[in-house]
């Protein structure tokens, strides 16, 4: 891909940066949202979907709990969905090579928020005096430039991400020596391991919970049968 | 004691609509300056400013400026439970309540509002959604369904309660601590927990069965590998993150696949 086909991917990457926190924290920066529309953005929101479902299924392992660092999933669905729907239908590597990368740029994309949290904590201290004085300027100057670092910061992200990993995954896919089945496979058991080990913590302490998990698993028992 | 607010507003002023609705908007933005000095203290000032214009005196008034520079301080809530937060503190300052009143309320309301929320819309809301989402995917949802219905549903969820928490704090100011023994919040937890564990029953095994595809060779093994890998996260859940472990076996896997 080169850097004006990346374009549109990094104003994606922008703007579902921005809703992780910053703007509007509606949620569209959930890997099944995001992937999906940079799949769409490709051409294939089927490919977006499918990474997109793996990844939401392993970002439920990082609820974004107060003050604590997580990766961040808006700009690495956005990488994850363009990467594999770059390529061909049917190559063995494809999901594998791209969620790779994406769970990759969510690492570092998380890293990226708290630099630009450090940076506003300094800018905050060079204004600290102005707004303990009760400046309006001084604070909508802090919040607005904040919300502005926080888009660029999706963005460059988003950048990177695909000058890198765009002819990484194309190299990785093009010399895949593992067939498709198996290679779908581990990224299944991996799916539900994290997915079925992010419920069990999250929801442990929920009464009766094993017997609910359990009708679950009787409904969709019920609902084999009958498809 | 009384500051200056009181003696020119009158009792129980009212804000103008187009001023709750900025307010609102602003509130969707609250986290715009998150940093690890003062949290969400400068979002919350941010947030209120456009209220604290009808202090006497307006923006280039002395109570304005007190105002703004005593809401801007350290706070730390969840985002979406903010919005009680901002409504009482800004009734309290329309109200002219005394300063030191309203800091002490400020720290006495920030751990509730967190904890709470965390619990509600982190732990309980958003996985559930997410739920829903895999399971309308595993039942062969088109991809505009799928993201449809989260988006739907999650904001549903997410948008009542900001509009909720800042209309609540707003109309009982200080004595908003009993809204945070709505049954919603209480007992909103672990009835969506319930269900959620239901769902997973059901979305889990339906999604993964939809990406290994139709008739997989291997569903009996992919079933055990992936059965007893629950089991050991699960077990080792205060050590274990599960993400890092599936970022490390990935890579593994494709440095093996690439080299064989």
């Amino acid at each position: 891909m080169i850097l004006l086909e990346i374009l549109p991917l990094a104003m994606l990457g922008a703007l579902l940066g921005l809703d992780v926190v910053s703007f509007p924290q509606a949620m569209v920066s959930r890997p099944i949202v995001a992937a999906t529309l940079a799949g769409a953005f490709i051409g294939n929101a089927p490919a977006g979907l499918l990474i997109g479902v793996v990844m939401e299924m392993i970002a439920l392992d990082t609820l974004p709990f107060g003050a604590s660092r997580y990766p961040e999933w808006g700009t690495a669905g956005v990488v994850g969905g363009a990467l594999l729907a770059a390529e061909p239908a049917g190559m063995p590597g494809a999901l594998p090579a791209s969620l790779l990368a994406a769970l990759l740029t969510a690492r570092i994309s998380g890293w990226s928020m708290v630099v630009l949290r450090r940076i506003i904590a300094s800018r905050l201290e060079r204004t600290r005096d102005r707004i303990e004085a009760g400046s309006r300027d001084a604070l909508l100057s802090l919040h607005l430039s904040g919300m502005t670092m926080d888009l660029l910061r999706g963005a460059l992200v988003t950048t990177i991400a695909m000058l890198i990993f765009s002819p990484l995954v194309a190299a990785m896919v093009a010399v895949w020596g593992v067939e498709s089945a198996y290679s779908h496979a581990v990224i299944v058991v991996l799916a539900a391991i994290v997915a079925g080990g992010a419920l069990w913590k999250v929801f442990h302490s929920v009464s009766h919970i094993l017997w609910f998990f359990l009708a679950g698993l009787v409904l969709w028992g019920v609902f084999l049968a009958m498809t | 004691m009384k500051s200056a607010a009181a003696i020119t507003l009158a009792p129980g002023f009212e804000l103008p609509l187009r001023v709750k609705l900025a307010m609102l908007f602003r509130l969707l933005a609250l986290q715009g300056s998150w940093n690890y000095e003062t949290l969400l203290g400068t979002g919350i000032g941010f947030v209120m400013e456009p209220a604290l214009r009808y202090l006497p005196g307006g923006i280039d008034g002395p109570a304005y400026r007190a105002a703004l520079a005593r809401e801007s301080r350290y706070f730390n809530a969840h985002p979406y439970l903010a919005g009680i937060a901002v409504g009482a503190l800004t009734r309290a300052e329309l109200d002219g309540v005394d300063p030191t009143k309203i800091e002490r309320f400020r720290t006495a309301l920030a751990g509730p509002l967190g904890s709470v929320g965390d619990r509600l819309v982190w732990a309980s809301w958003l996985p559930f959604c997410s739920l829903v989402a895999l399971g309308v995917y595993g039942m062969g949802g088109s991809p505009l369904a799928v993201v449809g219905t989260f988006l739907l549903l999650y904001n549903a969820g997410h948008l009542l309660l900001r509009a909720w928490g800042l209309k609540t704090g707003l109309s009982r100011g200080l004595n908003v601590a009993s809204a945070l023994g709505n049954p919603v919040l209480r007992q909103g937890p672990q009835y969506i927990g319930s269900a959620a564990a239901l769902l997973a029953g059901i979305a889990l095994p339906l999604a993964l069965q939809r990406i290994a595809g139709p008739g997989s060779a291997m569903a009996g093994g992919i079933l055990a590998a992936a059965l007893i890998g629950i089991l050991l996260v699960a077990r080792f859940r205060e050590r274990a993150e599960g993400w890092r472990i599936a970022l490390a076996v990935l890579a593994v896997f494709v440095l093996y696949s690439v080299l064989t």
